[in-house]
């Protein structure tokens, strides 16, 4: 049996792009050349900034986006998936194995439905249970794992909290019995206080029914403390990846440490300036040759400056994969 | 020495269709030139409603204590109502930055005119002097090729430059005191750091009063020199950051710095607030905090005692309900 739930290999994602209806048609990488393996019941973790690809990346592995090159296998107990020669009805079966939790809870839900319709639509789509009766009884159970109150079911949205809604997002998520869970920025809408319980729940879930997550957020403290391993993405490309504790506490890619010393401290005292990044990400219509991080660089070797150099994971300890260009780079 | 901006007993009260709700209780502050006041809290703890209330820019059901003041150069500016008058605080001697860049900005209208425009309505000047002062704000906040930007619509600019432009905008009329309501909270975090950086030297170089409103404990103690927590529409503890921050009293402060995700000691478990806050339809009687306390007395449980700040240390103020709670 395969140790791992997801492999994605030399995965591209690209969309067209056409600035008028005169021009020509351009194509924009989004993901570019993405090597992954997520083992089963890990909790890995994406970071990076707002137009890195995280997203497009869950969705290409969700199979909610088309893949341009390379595959995404998911490997469930029977049989593996290739989502690039899936079936229509393989893709059915998928959907109950693989699901999404998205980052707003307050867009997510329909209001007009109640929160029980809410979570039991996935069981009705799928097709998943025979009976009202059968439905309503795994409804409460998954409600009941995600510590919403039973009397609640029978409300609206707009009666709950964000927390609350998140819970009730997660137990749709859920409710499919999925093995493998993408959570896009799932906890970035919600307050400081709101946001150690919805990752506390997630722990626990994890624990009680088994699941992987693939974990996308910006915000690397949250990272730090619920993944097992983490991938740093810039520009469409994963430029670092590690244990996360191996990344937090040795980050080896500049950029890594940029956005480590970015996060303001709690500590008055502690006046240590971020390693500022000069400029802002470029854009992926037009991204730098070579190594994509050039241009921001605090301190590139010569061959990287002039864009001389390919990019590509290089392991530089064991299971710290850093971007061989940007290896030797300040 | 008078202070830049000062508030006092300010009730804010919404008339909605579920009835009568409070959105502010009783908020005292003050504010000296060339500090940077933090103000933290959940959402929907009545910071924004703070600040909006000075520029007096609340909807119109809102309404306002007969005995609440807030004062700027000894006028009370809630009771400006004249459009003159109005003008001074907004835009004039009060300044905003808000949250969402993009929302900020007209989509259709090239950012050079917003900018223009404002400085024409607040100082006396023609237009091309108008630009060129506003030219020089854009080079100062760090916008390269000035000139071009001025000259574009807010979607050809990134998240980053909107932002800087934002706050361009907002200082070239010269405002005396700066509302900067979550500024940093809609950019990556190496993007934050760059514009934290630029207020700062901002701030010192203008020598403003800054209201700096946001929920990120972490940014606050990089930029504030006091900090008030506001929980449901109260200040529950108030004083300079070093003291909230690492002496803190109220456990609601308490609260919200452990559940911060700590980088630097990722054993800790992340430890919630438990509950969640109250609708503002069914606030709290006496301790507003008291639903949520992890170990409160039993006077405050039973809703015995009275909310007000004393203070246990100099410039130290907490809710004299919660000193004796857990």
């Amino acid at each position: 049996m395969n140790e791992n739930i997801v492999s994605v290999n030399n995965l591209s994602v690209s969309f067209d792009y056409q600035e008028n209806f005169l021009s020509k048609k351009q194509k924009i990488k989004a993901v570019n050349n993405i090597n992954i393996k997520i083992k089963k019941g890990s909790f890995f973790g994406l970071v990076g900034e707002s137009g890195s690809g995280k997203t497009t990346l869950g969705r290409a592995i969700l199979g909610a986006n088309k893949i341009s090159q390379g595959n995404v296998i998911f490997h469930d107990d029977e049989k593996d998936y290739d989502l690039t020669s899936i079936t229509s009805k393989e893709m059915k079966e998928y959907r109950k194995k693989a699901q999404l939790i998205f980052q707003d809870p307050y867009a997510a839900l329909s209001p007009r439905m109640t929160v029980r319709d809410i979570i039991a639509e996935p069981l009705e789509v799928m097709k998943i249970t025979n009976s009202r009766e059968e439905t309503d009884e795994r409804v409460r159970d998954i409600a009941a794992k995600c510590r919403l109150n039973l009397e609640h079911l029978r409300r609206f949205p707009h009666a709950f909290s964000g927390g609350q809604r998140q819970r009730i997002s997660i137990a749709r998520a859920l409710v499919s019995n999925p093995k493998f869970i993408v959570a896009d920025e799932s906890v970035a809408a919600l307050d400081v206080s709101i946001q150690a319980d919805i990752l506390n729940l997630l722990k626990q879930l994890q624990e009680d029914l088994n699941l992987t997550y693939l974990f996308i957020s910006h915000d690397l403290s949250v990272v730090a403390h619920v993944c097992d391993i983490v991938a740093v993405m810039y520009l469409g490309h994963i430029v670092e990846m590690a244990p996360s504790r191996e990344l937090f506490s040795n980050p080896r890619h500049s950029y890594t440490k940029a956005l480590l010393s970015s996060i303001p401290s709690i500590d008055p005292e502690n006046k240590s300036k971020a390693i500022e990044l000069q400029g802002e990400i470029p854009s992926a219509m037009n991204p730098p040759s070579g190594c994509v991080f050039r241009t921001r660089c605090p301190n590139p070797t010569h061959d990287c400056k002039e864009g001389n150099i390919e990019m590509g994971l290089k392991e530089v300890s064991p299971n710290h994969w850093v971007d061989q260009c940007c290896v030797n780079c300040g | 020495m008078t202070h830049l901006l000062e508030i006092n007993n300010l009730d804010v009260k919404f008339d909605t269709d579920e009835g009568r709700i409070t959105a502010i209780d009783n908020v005292s502050l003050t504010l000296d030139q060339g500090k940077v006041l933090g103000i933290v809290g959940e959402s929907g703890s009545g910071k924004s409603v703070t600040a909006k209330s000075i520029m007096q820019l609340n909807p119109g059901n809102t309404i306002y204590n007969d005995n609440a003041e807030i004062i700027i150069d000894d006028e009370n500016v809630l009771k400006f109502t004249s459009k003159n008058d109005l003008k001074k605080i907004r835009g004039g001697k009060v300044s905003m930055i808000f949250q969402e860049p993009m929302a900020s900005f007209a989509p259709a209208i090239k950012i050079g005119y917003q900018m223009v425009e404002q400085l024409m309505i607040h100082k006396p000047m023609d237009k091309k002097e108008a630009k060129n002062i506003s030219i020089d704000m854009l080079n100062r906040v760090g916008i390269a090729d000035a000139e071009k930007r001025f000259n574009q619509y807010a979607f050809e600019l990134s998240g980053g430059m909107r932002q800087r432009a934002m706050i361009a905008m907002a200082l070239s009329t010269m405002p005396k005191l700066l509302l900067a309501d979550e500024p940093t909270t809609a950019l990556d975090v190496t993007i934050q750091a760059q514009v934290i950086n630029l207020m700062k030297d901002i701030i010192k170089e203008f020598n403003m009063g800054v209201i700096f409103i946001t929920h990120d404990l972490g940014v606050i103690a990089q930029v504030a020199d006091d900090v008030a927590v506001m929980y449901l529409g109260s200040i529950v503890e108030r004083g300079p950051v070093n003291e909230i921050l690492k002496n803190p009293k109220h456990p609601y402060t308490r609260g919200l710095l452990n559940a911060l995700p700590d980088i630097n000691n990722l054993d800790a478990p992340l430890k919630p607030i438990p509950g969640n806050i109250p609708s503002p339809l069914d606030r709290p009687s006496a301790c507003v905090f008291r639903t949520r306390c992890p170990d409160p007395t039993h006077d405050c449980r039973e809703g015995n005692t009275e909310m007000g700040l004393i203070e246990v240390s100099p410039g130290h103020w907490v809710d004299k309900c919660c000193v004796n709670c857990g």
